[in-house]
């Protein structure tokens, strides 16, 4: 090796599956030159359950509560895909007033998922002090849950057909109080991070994924939108009545970390925005669709899939006409977006690699199932 | 009594899920066992669901049900999906171009899909990807047979971003018969075709890395065919790996 200083050999380096910053049971197989990344190659499935495999098992209504157990964080967009996908297949409409319901505690959710992930993200990059403001709030998102359903994370909140509960009493009161406090807690979380010059230096540019590659690897949410591709399944195929509602699909251009966080702290602004006017106008009915007993959708299949907080969440069902289904296929997006992982991540400082893999905000329920 | 739950003339041949189902409309009236058993929600947890209406029941009263079943019956869904044609720009450019390579286009609840050979299937993503702007492969899945003589389905989720149109492809392979894989046309396909082949044993022809991506390498079975029953998966492994007698 004429001419050079020291002869270098590429380091593979194992990160993972039990590190802080990989969210979970993720394993990176990270291939280094010095201090950049050659190339990583993701190792998953530690946390795999076969929910597939269970969802052929179980009844459709026995099934409802294990897609809880996928993302965790947003288990109540996963209910919402499951029961709508199966309302699909049998041909029913949850009730106007269920609707509203499901909408008001669906973006409640999203904001809990976003500042989890905001929380974490900047704990990983260094900033420990978001962390405890995000779970603060989210506090609140989380007793209201509870409050509804009984329960915090893994909520079981929606049915086929509509819902179990009716709201408590206080509800709508509760959650307008909290869209009052949880704005101005935006915009300081944005006062310590955004204007901030380490939060700036450590994520822009770093991890640039365009909208051409996003598209390429089917990366779908936040990471599409802070390409600069407006396209949200709410908009684009709106479901539950989220065509009646006024809100912004946040942009931003550059599809850098930063503009990721942009995006996720715009969105999380665009959600209050609709849980307002939701909250505002729940008409009054029935919560529950007419919907059969025992739940035996007619032979056939359908592929349904809403915006959950990290991208496009899926559900193909194709019923035999049995009370279960026949194949039940979950398209997480996680599993998706952290294919590009290794696209973002090549040429970049191992360091940074801790903010790329925050940044794709994954749940590794999600992407091992 | 609406009595006619089948639908028009050619039932789309589309899945037809099992052989034995109440395919025969009045012929087969007598003692039909299948129409015994009232709820299959007792099904077993072996998951070939021919095997429900067949082992039902020996049903202890034989004299009365004869009469009643052929009433119960009728109201009954049709076991086959009812499909309708998809007819749009689409479905001619494409029936001009592949002509018998797609034998159907076909229509379920408003969502729309065709099936194609397996063939056709790199040139028809190409036209799809570049005339029609369906630059997003949403998923790539299967689904087993294991009584029909091509006993998968491979299913593609396609989506237009320029078009907001969502499509599937389907295609149905024999059991050694490897499909081409679709990562030079969308990248995306890598994992999505790691799964299929991890959970149903299809291997896609030209993949980069064929290998599995959520069970463990050593793994015996393909968990997701039909043959394997949810207990007792791979008790081997686990007792080899996990130094216990049983994952249950």
């Amino acid at each position: 090796m004429a001419g050079t200083f020291l002869d270098s050999t590429e380091l593979v380096l194992n990160m993972g599956p039990q590190h802080p910053s990989t969210h979970g049971v993720l394993r990176v197989i990270v291939k280094l030159d010095g201090e950049r990344v050659n190339g990583t190659e993701c190792v998953i499935g530690y946390l795999h359950r076969g929910v597939e495999k269970i969802g052929e098992n179980r009844t459709y209504t026995m099934f409802a509560p294990y897609v809880d157990r996928m993302d965790y964080v947003a288990a109540i967009s996963n209910g919402l895909g499951y029961c709508l996908a199966v309302e699909k297949l049998l041909n029913v409409e949850a009730t106007p007033r269920a609707q509203a319901i499901r909408v008001v505690l669906t973006e409640l959710n999203r904001i809990a998922s976003h500042l989890l992930w905001l929380g974490t993200h900047a704990l990983d990059i260094g900033a420990i002090t978001p962390l405890f403001y995000c779970m603060r709030e989210r506090e609140y998102t989380l007793n209201i849950f509870e409050k509804y359903c009984g329960a915090r994370l893994t909520t079981h909140a929606f049915r086929i057909g509509g819902l179990q509960y009716e709201t408590y009493d206080g509800f709508e009161k509760e959650v307008e109080d909290f869209c009052d406090l949880f704005l101005p807690k935006v915009d300081e979380y944005e006062e310590l991070l955004t204007g901030n010059r380490i939060w700036r230096e450590r994520l822009i540019g770093v991890g640039i994924l365009n909208e051409a590659d996003c598209k390429a690897y089917g990366v779908t949410g936040p990471m599409l939108r802070a390409a600069g591709c407006a396209w949200d399944i709410r908009k684009a195929l709106p479901y539950s009545g989220y065509e009646k509602y006024d809100f912004e699909i946040p942009i931003r251009q550059n599809g850098d970390t930063y503009d990721r966080y942009m995006v996720r702290m715009a969105e999380m602004r665009q959600s209050v925005r609709i849980i307002r006017q939701a909250v505002a106008a729940i008409p009054e009915g029935p919560i529950m669709a007419k919907v059969p007993k025992i739940i035996k959708p007619p032979v056939g299949e359908a592929y349904v899939s809403i915006e959950a907080p990290k991208g496009e969440l899926g559900y193909y069902i194709l019923s035999d006409g049995t009370t279960q289904p026949y194949r039940l296929r979950v398209r997480p997006p996680s599993f998706v977006n952290l294919q590009s992982l290794d696209k973002m991540a090549k040429g970049s400082l191992v360091a940074d690699l801790v903010a790329i893999i925050g940044t794709i905000d994954i749940v590794l329920g999600e992407v091992d199932r | 009594m609406p009595d006619d739950p089948k639908p028009e003339g050619p039932p789309a041949p589309e899945s037809a899920p099992k052989p034995e189902a109440p395919q025969a409309p009045p012929a087969a009236a007598p003692p039909k066992p299948e129409a015994a058993s009232p709820a299959p929600a007792d099904k077993p947890a072996a998951d070939t669901p021919a095997a429900a209406p067949v082992a039902a029941p020996p049903a202890p009263k034989p004299a009365a049900p004869p009469a009643k079943p052929a009433a119960p019956a009728a109201p009954k869904p049709p076991a086959v999906m009812v499909t309708t044609p998809w007819e749009s720009d689409l479905t001619t450019a494409l029936a001009a171009e592949f002509g018998p390579a797609i034998p159907e286009f076909l229509s379920y609840l408003g969502q729309s899909f065709l099936v194609a050979q397996t063939g056709a299937l790199i040139p028809l993503l190409l036209t799809l990807k570049d005339d029609f702007g369906f630059d997003y492969l949403v998923d790539v899945t299967a689904v087993h047979w294991p009584q029909r003589e091509q006993p998968f389905d491979v299913i593609y989720v396609l989506y237009s971003f320029s078009r907001n149109e969502r499509i599937r492809i389907k295609l149905k392979i024999n059991e050694a018969e490897k499909p081409a894989s679709a990562t030079a046309v969308y990248p995306t396909a890598d994992w999505l075709e790691r799964e299929v082949y991890d959970m149903f044993g299809i291997e896609f022809a030209d993949h980069p890395n064929m290998t599995r991506i959520l069970m463990p390498d050593d793994w015996s079975t393909f968990p997701l065919r039909k043959e394997n029953n949810i207990l007792n998966m791979d008790q081997k492994w686990v007792q080899a790996n996990l130094g216990i007698e049983s994952g249950q």
